[in-house]
């Protein structure tokens, strides 16, 4: 896979939520301004990082070799929720300024299901060997296995990396939009949520452009 | 369990806290699946399960769990429901399976599902949480399945995957519908609820006004006899 076509697709034609519909609480909900919506933008891309890091190694030499696919949901969330509460402590102690800028966010990152999802979505094992770009080998029991992955690892990092900075674009766009809708003098009923949908309505039709490309 | 309290977590759970359009919680499944109304029903068949099962377990290990340690232990108690739902379905359903893709192994991150092992069944009994996670499960149900009958209509023409009618809008089919579709919904049981609030609180209102007046009414009473028999 080409590289430029990963980082296109990343952050335009498969923007996360704006046409993978990942991460829409967050985006909902921490974006009244921007910058609380630049902070959760870059809480999101760092973890995402971070996770693609982690997880991948973790997936093809501990998971595949042993048999262990079906653990896959159980060890990421568990791996996603110890690197946030890490990543929290090492902010903490040896950058307060970033803490403070986007601290606050990492706890929520948890549970965001952009982060889980980008781990389910380069990690998948390529269901046959058309679809497998790269093989990883194994010896298990004096046997050598081969394990067929969709994408290899610097390709993940490097998804994970922009799928981060396109959830990141996509939120402050949306929270530079809700400045003036929320202005907006509307029916009581479509204030709050329903207008914010609406402004995202329009985003969603701007970015599906890039998938006619 | 009293007919009351039940009565109180099914409206709690369908209407009042409709997880969907009243919390605007689990939007992510809402959003990205809502183009065809079977996966819909199947969506909130898993979520149901996962929903009830973990209620159950994380009620019965409430007393047990330290509060600081809590949230890595409902999401694993959860991820194993998710997991065991996954490899049912994957066995079973697999067309079904092949329709949820993503969003099955994603339940596990529904904030629907960790905010009520958060805020009920983490301090209330065994069969109260079980009856909250099945409201809850149905309010997320209907709610997304009639959206997704909506979009379904008019983006494929069909329901249910029965081909009805030759127009489609494309439309629909895309995100910008999703979230057109996702806001009216809101919108709409925004309007139908403050209307019958508002109904709810004037019956209210003229209950009260009518007791007041047999009050005022039994005062007058007790003030007439009591002239009469000053009089006397």
């Amino acid at each position: 896979m080409d590289i430029f076509a990963i980082i296109i697709a990343a952050l335009f034609a498969n923007n996360f939520v704006l046409s993978q519909f990942l991460g829409i609480c967050p985006f909902l909900g921490v974006s009244k301004k921007v910058n609380s919506a630049l902070g959760m933008g870059l809480a999101v891309t760092a973890v995402m990082v971070i996770t693609c890091v982690v997880t991948y190694p973790i997936y093809v030499y501990l998971l595949l070799p042993f048999g262990l696919e079906y653990l896959e949901i159980l060890v990421f969330i568990l791996v996603i929720a110890s690197l946030v509460q890490i990543l929290e402590m090492v902010l903490k102690k040896f950058s307060p300024g970033l803490y403070s800028a986007m601290g606050i966010y990492l706890p929520l990152v948890t549970t965001n299901c952009a982060i889980l999802g980008v781990a389910e979505l380069v990690i998948g094992t390529a269901s046959s060997a058309a679809d497998a770009h790269y093989t990883y080998q194994s010896v298990m029991g004096g046997v050598l296995q081969n394990f067929h992955m969709a994408m290899s690892y610097g390709e993940a990092v490097v998804s994970g990396l922009f799928y981060g900075l396109g959830f990141t674009i996509a939120i402050v766009l949306l929270a530079g939009l809700r400045n003036k809708v929320d202005k907006l003098n509307v029916a009581k009923s479509l204030r709050g949520f329903p207008m914010t949908m609406l402004a995202a309505c329009f985003m969603a039709m701007a970015f599906f452009v890039f998938t006619l490309i | 369990m009293k007919f009351k309290r039940f009565k109180e977590i099914a409206l709690d759970g369908t209407v009042r806290q409709n997880p969907t359009l009243r919390l605007v919680l689990g939007t992510c499944p809402t959003l990205a699946l809502t183009k065809l109304a079977m996966n819909c029903l199947g969506m909130g068949a898993a979520v149901i399960v996962v929903l009830v099962c973990s209620n159950v377990i994380i009620s019965l290990l409430r007393n047990v769990i330290p509060d600081k340690v809590r949230i890595p232990c409902f999401i694993v108690i959860i991820a194993t429901f998710v997991t065991l739902v996954r490899m049912l379905m994957e066995a079973f359903l697999p067309d079904l399976y092949d329709g949820l893709g993503l969003f099955l192994p994603l339940i596990v991150v529904n904030c629907i599902i960790l905010g009520r092992a958060e805020s009920f069944a983490s301090h209330n009994p065994v069969g109260e949480s079980a009856l909250d996670g099945l409201f809850m499960g149905i309010g997320f149900t209907v709610s997304i399945t009639l959206m997704g009958i909506v979009r379904e209509v008019l983006g494929s023409g069909s329901i249910f995957g029965v081909q009805l009618l030759d127009f489609k809008i494309g439309f629909f089919t895309n995100a910008a519908g999703a979230f057109l579709t996702y806001g009216l919904f809101i919108a709409i049981f925004n309007v139908c609820y403050n209307a019958v609030e508002r109904k709810l609180k004037r019956n209210a209102a003229r209950q009260a006004t009518t007791v007041a007046d047999e009050v005022a009414e039994d005062a007058s009473a007790l003030d007439t006899a009591k002239d009469a028999k000053e009089a006397q």
